[in-house]
């Protein structure tokens, strides 16, 4: 059994963990989680149901049921990952699972705001070094120190060159990845914008 | 960088602030809302402690979870009644307007906004759907966001986000008879790849877009999230302001010309400048049906399942994968291949003039022998247009089921799903893997009329061969 999961919060500057590879390109959100545990007002049951189809399918040789891997948080991917429906759901249940961050080739645009969005970051890597480092047979005992500032990764004899997108690394580094609070700081400026857009006063049902 | 295109214009006009990270603070005109994805956000506020800023800018229905068989309340489902509770409870608390069951305007989203009239020309709007880029078919900003969004749109009527790049599909000449735009869809996709339009947003445009009425438009728009692209749009032009005019929600007496006026300002300029275009030939489309598990791994009716050496390397890993999990030989033909359900509906394909072709083709026809065949039409308005132009009638007498609106199978949050490894011939949007609701379930993606078409011969089938 897990430890008890506790959401990140503040300052994310640094991630240490053991590293999970799940080989295949445009893995969508529908197989990260089922539609059928979408039914929840919640998010806390997630965790358990990551994959479920695909760790059902392959009958305990998922990535996500071996043994060797029930500690990893560095979920490494190849590109498109998470492609498909919107739904939170799925980045809530890799990190209810465990994961704490996700390199990979490239991410679909809303899994990745996502993921933002929860303080999950999302790195990537050019095909080539994604490739060695899922080849590598050692790779579920690889255990990578990613730091934020410099976007580096680092293990014994690894030292990868990380990509993220500069809004997002800011908002991980000044902590302010839960957009709500910042966005608030311009309530005037909102109200304003509102005032300013031209259908507001032909649009009847705003009145 | 784009610049004049309608993308830029309409994200300008919205952008409140450059936040200290680099992304910008954007105000979203309207705000849908619906069971799944907004009860976490409603949740968050509360722990929060924060209200609705503008609840008159949010509008909810139910969709994802209702059932198509029988919707008296309490709902068998145990759970989809908390759901649709949850909603109920959270409009009234937060003065949000819903549209629930009964009311006339229930059904899915992004049916039931246009036909209210909601969508306009010119606004941004979001929904924790990603289905949501539908909206861009009148020539907004529309795009999918996660429920973290939907709490800061509630709460601030802005999210944060990056400025997309603008990508011009340029669909020259016009589709074929037969050919819908289901078909150019699902063909723009497998031309360029389910990942190519991230970080874009897709401007479609050019002889074959303009010729195509709003509700086909919508299937364009709907299904940009398919090729990647969070938002896709289509600039406004007449057709746009008469299937606006005298909805529910449209702009009214004087305020019509002042709308009209402004609407056509918007328009991508004639010298406007795209990150990137790309030109697509319309009249080179044929029926399109899927043979994988992405959108994009699509052939014409008259092509065989592409083999592994034809595919790009990029392409091969997925296509090994789809050919174990659907049991397809490569080199095989799509067409003839046997199918056990057809499903019409969804937020693509689910709207009155989808239903008015499926009948065409339907009409004194009847559906193949053990066979399912039903049809979820996209929202209540749907149904009851259907009802007085005698649609339902003929589905009936062909021996498809008529049920209740809802998103159903499109991705079976309801009792409607595959069992085992059943084929589907289904209008919806996604053949991921297990997406109909069975693990092993198996969805060939096609148009309506393809649907109709398969479930009369029991089989993937050419639509033209029934609309000579």
């Amino acid at each position: 059994m897990k430890s008890k999961f506790t959401p990140p919060i503040g300052k994310i500057t640094q991630i240490n963990g053991q590293c999970i590879s799940l080989i295949g390109n445009d893995i969508d959100t529908d197989r990260i989680i089922p539609a059928r545990f979408l039914k929840c007002v919640n998010f806390d049951s997630l965790g358990e149901s990551v994959f479920k189809d695909d760790r059902e399918t392959l009958k305990g040789k998922h990535p996500f049921d071996l043994e060797e891997n029930k500690n990893a948080a560095i979920l490494i991917v190849n590109s498109n990952f998470g492609c498909g429906s919107s739904r939170e759901h799925a980045p809530q249940a890799l990190m209810r699972w465990g994961i704490k961050a996700i390199i990979g080739e490239s991410f679909a645009d809303i899994f990745y705001s996502n993921c933002i969005a929860i303080g999950i970051p999302c790195f990537t890597l050019p095909n080539k070094s994604i490739q060695e480092i899922q080849k590598n047979k050692d790779n579920k005992f690889l255990f990578l120190e990613i730091d934020l500032k410099n976007s580096l990764a680092n293990s014994k004899d690894l030292s990868l060159k990380l990509a993220i997108k500069e809004s997002s690394r800011k908002m991980f580094l000044l902590g302010e990845w839960d957009a709500t609070a910042t966005l608030l700081e311009n309530e005037s400026l909102i109200e304003n914008k509102c005032n300013d857009l031209p259908y507001l006063e032909f649009n009847s049902y705003l009145l | 960088m784009s610049q004049d295109t309608l993308f830029d214009k309409v994200w300008d006009l919205h952008k409140v602030s450059s936040l200290p990270g680099g992304s910008d603070q954007i105000f979203i005109g309207l705000h849908l809302i619906h069971e799944v994805t907004s009860p976490q956000a409603f949740g968050a506020l509360k722990d929060k402690n924060l209200k609705v800023k503008f609840p008159e800018r949010t509008v909810a229905t139910v969709d994802h979870i209702v059932p198509t068989d029988n919707q008296s309340r309490p709902f068998k489902d145990n759970l989809a009644e908390q759901m649709i509770e949850t909603l109920e409870k959270n409009c009234l608390e937060h003065k949000i307007r819903f549209f629930n069951i009964g009311s006339g305007n229930q059904g899915i989203v992004h049916v039931v906004a246009p036909e209210l009239g909601l969508t306009q020309p010119g606004m941004t709007i979001a929904c924790g759907d990603s289905h949501t880029s539908t909206h861009g078919a009148f020539g907004s900003i529309a795009f999918g966001i996660g429920t973290s969004q939907v709490r800061d749109v509630l709460a601030t009527q802005t999210i944060a986000m990056n400025k997309l790049k603008v990508r011009q599909i340029w669909c020259d000449n016009k589709l074929s008879k037969g050919v819908y735009a289901k078909d150019l869809v699902l063909h723009i996709i497998n031309t360029l790849g389910v990942k190519a339009g991230v970080g874009f947003a897709y401007e479609f445009a050019g002889p074959a877009i303009n010729a195509l009425s709003i509700e086909e438009r919508m299937t364009i728009c709907n299904m940009s999230i398919e090729g990647g692209a969070r938002c896709g749009y289509i600039n406004p032009d007449e057709k746009t302001f008469s299937y606006i005019k005298n909805k529910l929600c449209a702009p009214k007496n004087e305020h019509w010309e002042k709308a009209v006026k402004w609407w056509k300002s918007l328009k991508s300029d004639e010298d406007s400048i795209y990150d990137d275009v790309i030109k697509i030939d319309a009249s080179k489309v044929e029926p399109t049906v899927t043979w994988g598990i992405t959108p994009g791994q699509s052939v014409g009716i008259n092509q065989q399942i592409p083999l592994l050496e034809e595919l790009s390397p990029n392409d091969q890993l997925v296509a090994e994968e789809a050919y174990e999990y659907m049991g397809f030989k490569p080199g095989q033909s799509i067409k003839n291949i046997p199918v056990d359900v057809c499903f019409i509906g969804s937020c693509t394909n689910g709207r009155i003039s989808d239903l008015r072709v499926a009948a065409q083709v339907l009409k004194d026809k009847k559906v193949s022998k053990n066979l399912k065949a039903f049809i979820v039409p996209g929202s209540e308005k749907v149904a009851n247009e259907a009802k007085q132009e005698g649609l339902d009638q003929i589905f009936k007498d062909s021996g498809f089921q008529w049920r209740e609106p809802g998103c159903s199978m499109c991705l079976a949050m309801n009792s409607d799903k595959l069992i085992g490894n059943q084929v589907s011939a289904s209008s919806s949007n996604r053949n991921f893997k297990g997406r109909q609701g069975s693990p092993s379930g198996r969805t060939l993606l096609m148009s309506p009329a393809m649907v109709a078409a398969a479930a009369i011969n029991g089989k993937v089938s050419d639509v033209r061969e029934f609309i000579k």
